[in-house]
């Protein structure tokens, strides 16, 4: 039977015969896809495109508590968040995270939510905090703006004192004749300006 | 390319130098060829910075890799969208858009103007030409975007994905927009310093300008927020950031100017005062411009760093003391022409809401500074963050609200007892019923009910105003209430479309009130798991994890994850958020992976999802979910407040004989001190 048979199909029978014999199911884990819910592992084709592996979430992750201490300090990363901010959107920081487990062993040891933070600042500086403590140059920055604004304000009601009684002391000088326009140049009848000023003055501005 | 670039700089340093010579010259010797030489110099200097543009352009599209600049911010497989607005994506390319738009205004700004105000001109070419020349000059000598690498790259590193959003297309340039018009107002302002010309008439000038320049920032801010929300997947849309505040300083400055310039222009009083506002918005502006591409507040040291910082303060500090002696020198003719006779009038109403304007501002410019100051005052740095701007601006801003609801509720000159009445009788019933409502619906957070509250009382002004309009015009005319409306804000658009604005504000600030009810929660889902949260309303949302899918698209892999909601038991549908990692033409990864948040709005509430990662390479997925109570608001009423911008803007407004009638009236006003 294969005496007869021409090259080409001599060739494509051995090709056949070899690609049987080299035949080998890939392992499951490479053909798997990441579609919803297929694959008996679950596994994404390519966990590095999804950015760093993340841990599972904890209870204590969304602790009121941690998170109000988290708001208060600053994450080091140099992205101008606050702790809990970044950690919670920069999932590719890897600083975030770790304040967060150190913030969690403080608050395993007893420490109150002041001490934490009191503690951060020993260790890192007053820098770690998101606004600064209410202490010395620091009241300038909280009060200036509000008092200078209060002194301001101060200022111009004494100022619009004096003009209102100085206005008052000058006689008001005579009323100019109305603005020179003859009724000719108007496309209103006289009368309808007339109601139109007594309309204007009755409104406020 | 490169070489036309760089010679169209040249050719525009050396002509805006000599626009500047010769337009000052020309002014103050009163020479016609001198003037006529600087006008031409503006539009040749246009021309040469609209072909350094297009140099800079043919390169980013015909991906030249060996200049530096379109490697650093493009790569071959960058959409074509993003490549034409990689133009301003880094320093270089945005003072070379800064410096071209300028021109382009200046030149507008001397094609279109009135010759009533022709003496102002030659100074006015001469101002465009030295701002746009010291633009030119930083380019040429410390950040040339036509600088070449000594080697070329395959790919160029592409541009930051976060950048790689529709709002970072349109929000830079209408900020640079807005920064760049306000040159033209100050160049009028020197003008009428210099030619001592300081009647009202450079304010006629400068009106359109201001609008526009108000009306850009207004859009760049908006948009810069809506950026910031859909993109950067922290759930907010204004962190207090140096670089937004810095945007935020010239708007208030600016907004303050646009109450102020109407009693100069009804009454002759605060000539002064509204020079002031025009020079500071404009040192506020290149402020801006300064803060933002050189990191200066983040870095106290980045001066000596960054060439282009030295620069820029130099600048600022030479322009300040130009600007500041001439006006010194001036202020024996700016004295007012009348005097406010009462502090229950309109006037004095503007003038503490300038107050506040300016008193926020300069607030904001000190929490921004202060990290500054204190390192030079204590030796520690500090950090001044939201907790800080929040507590310092809300109890301003909310001041500023309730300003905004008096002032037009109070007479000009002179406010009588029942007319003050009359007036509040029916916004404050309706702000004490608003903020009765919501003390008994269980609102218990005093900033948020203050606010709302006020809002109600500024809306009740808004709505009483344009009620006394309407009626007023259907005794008149006999008009319908609808077309006695249309008429209304038709014919005094600058009135009424001042109204709107003021109601585009009030819906801001109900809209940043509700962040107050802000909820966010993480959690860890397995395909097919689900979590349940409650929203501030009431309602409870449950999420199913469907599972991750992974892709490519265009110049990025997409791991996405799908998640079906429900609300109260009612589906709502599918929403998606992905991780995407950005790759270059050879497929290499460019950035870290960024984050593609899934958002669904509606009127009340927005359900915002983040992908934070998976754990393990599996499909069990890290969530943040997030509701934040009426963003959909701060976008409403943004278009709202832009919307009365434009009214306010459109050109007409009243028939003749009105205007007339009103002129006289104001005549009549003006005629009785």
């Amino acid at each position: 039977m294969m005496a007869d048979c021409t090259r080409r199909e001599f060739f494509g029978w051995l090709g056949g015969l070899a690609s049987t014999a080299l035949y080998r199911p890939l392992p499951p884990s490479t053909t798997q896809d990441s579609l919803p819910g297929t694959g008996p592992s679950g596994k994404l084709w390519d966990p590095s495109r999804a950015g760093r592996p993340l841990p599972p979430v904890t209870a204590r992750d969304n602790d009121a508590a941690i998170q109000a201490i988290e708001k208060q300090l600053k994450c080091t990363c140099g992205c101008n968040q606050d702790v809990y901010t970044c950690r919670t959107t920069d999932f590719n920081c890897t600083t975030s995270p770790a304040m967060h487990q150190r913030v969690l062993q403080l608050a395993d040891r007893g420490k109150t939510a002041q001490a934490i933070i009191d503690q951060f600042v020993r260790e890192n500086g007053v820098q770690i905090l998101m606004a600064p403590p209410k202490r010395g140059f620091n009241l300038a920055g909280y009060f200036l703006p509000s008092a200078l604004i209060l002194a301001a304000a101060a200022v111009l009601v004494l100022a619009l004192r004096r003009w209102a009684r100085a206005a008052a002391a000058t006689p008001a000088p005579p009323a100019p004749p109305a603005t020179p326009a003859s009724p000719a140049a108007l496309d209103a009848t006289a009368a309808e300006l007339e109601q139109l000023r007594r309309e204007l003055d009755r409104l406020p501005g | 390319m490169t070489v036309l670039g760089n010679l169209a700089l040249w050719v525009a340093f050396l002509v805006g130098i000599w626009g500047a010579l010769t337009g000052f010259m020309g002014g103050l010797l009163g020479r016609a060829d001198l003037q006529q030489s600087a006008r031409h110099a503006v539009f040749a200097m246009c021309a040469a910075l609209l072909t350094a543009v297009f140099a800079l352009e043919w390169a980013l599209f015909h991906h030249d890799f060996n200049v530096e600049y379109v490697a650093a911010y493009t790569s071959r497989n960058l959409p074509i969208f993003y490549t034409w607005s990689a133009l301003y994506a880094g320093q270089k390319g945005s003072l070379l858009f800064w410096a071209s738009v300028l021109s382009v205004f200046g030149s507008l700004a001397l094609t279109f103007t009135s010759r009533r105000h022709a003496p102002l001109l030659p100074y006015v070419a001469g101002v465009v030409c030295a701002v746009a020349a010291f633009f030119v000059t930083v380019m040429l000598f410390a950040a040339n975007p036509f600088a070449r690498l000594a080697f070329t790259p395959l790919d160029g590193n592409g541009l930051n994905p976060q950048l790689q959003n529709p709002g970072m297309v349109f929000h830079p340039p209408m900020l640079y927009l807005g920064y760049i018009s306000m040159t033209i107002p100050y160049a009028f302002a020197m003008a009428a310093l210099l030619s001592r010309r300081l009647d009202t008439d450079w304010l006629v000038a400068i009106r359109k300008w201001t609008l526009v320049s108000w009306l850009f920032l207004s859009i760049g801010l908006l948009l810069g927020m809506w950026w910031a929300y859909v993109e950067l997947g922290w759930g907010g849309y204004w962190a207090w950031d140096p670089v937004e505040n810095a945007a935020l300083l010239p708007w208030l400055t600016m907004t303050a100017f646009l109450h102020s310039v109407m009693i100069q222009e009804k009454r002759g009083m605060l000539k002064k005062w509204n020079l002031a506002l025009v020079i500071g918005s404009w040192l506020l502006s290149v402020m801006g411009t300064f803060i933002t591409r050189s990191g200066v507040i983040s870095s106290v040291h980045s001066f000596t760093q960054s060439p282009v910082g030295y620069y820029f303060l130099v600048f600022l500090i030479l322009a300040a003391a130009a600007s500041f002696t001439l006006y010194a020198r001036r202020l024996p003719l700016l004295d007012a022409e009348a005097r406010l006779e009462s502090m229950v009038s309109r006037e004095a109403s503007f003038l503490f809401n300038n107050l506040l304007l300016v008193g926020i501002a300069f607030s904001v410019l000190w929490g921004t500074l202060f990290p500054i100051l204190s390192e030079l005052v204590q030796g520690t740095k500090v950090t001044v963050g939201p907790p800080f701007f929040n507590q310092v601006n809300i109890p301003l801003g909310l001041a500023l609200l309730a300003l905004t609801g008096i002032g037009p509720l109070i007479a000009w000159r002179r406010a009588s007892l029942p007319n003050l009445k009359r007036q509040f009788a029916v916004p404050l019933t309706t702000g004490g019923f608003v903020g009765l409502i919501l003390l008994v619906g269980g609102m218990r957070d005093g900033w948020a009910l203050m606010a709302i509250a006020l809002a109600g009382f500024v809306a009740a002004t808004v709505g009483q105003e344009f009620a006394r309009g309407a009626r007023a015009r259907h005794r008149q005319y006999g008009e319908p209430y609808a077309l006695a409306l249309a008429r209304l804000v038709g014919r005094n658009r600058r009135r009424y479309g001042g109204y709107i604005v003021h109601t585009g504000i009030l819906i801001l600030f109900v809209a940043f009130a509700g962040m107050a009810f802000k909820t966010e929660t993480q959690v860890t889902l397995r395909p097919g798991e689900r979590a349940t949260i409650r929203s501030p309303y009431g309602w409870t949302y449950r999420l199913t994890h469907l599972g991750i899918s992974q892709y490519d698209a265009l110049n990025r892999q997409v791991t996405a994850a799908t998640l079906e909601v429900e609300r109260d038991g009612k589906r709502l549908g599918v929403m998606t958020t992905e991780k995407r990692q950005h790759v270059d033409g050879l497929g290499r990864p460019t950035f870290q992976p960024s984050t593609e948040v899934g958002i669904r709005s509606d009127l009340r509430e927005d359900l915002y999802i983040v992908l934070g990662g998976v754990v393990n390479g599996t499909e069990q997925a890290v969530f943040r979910f997030t509701i934040n109570p009426l963003v959909w608001w701060v976008w409403y009423g943004g278009v709202v407040l832009v919307l009365g911008g434009l009214v306010v803007m459109w050109p007409g407004g009243g028939s003749p004989a009105v205007r007339r009638v009103q002129a006289g009236y104001a005549v009549r006003l003006v005629g009785k001190q």
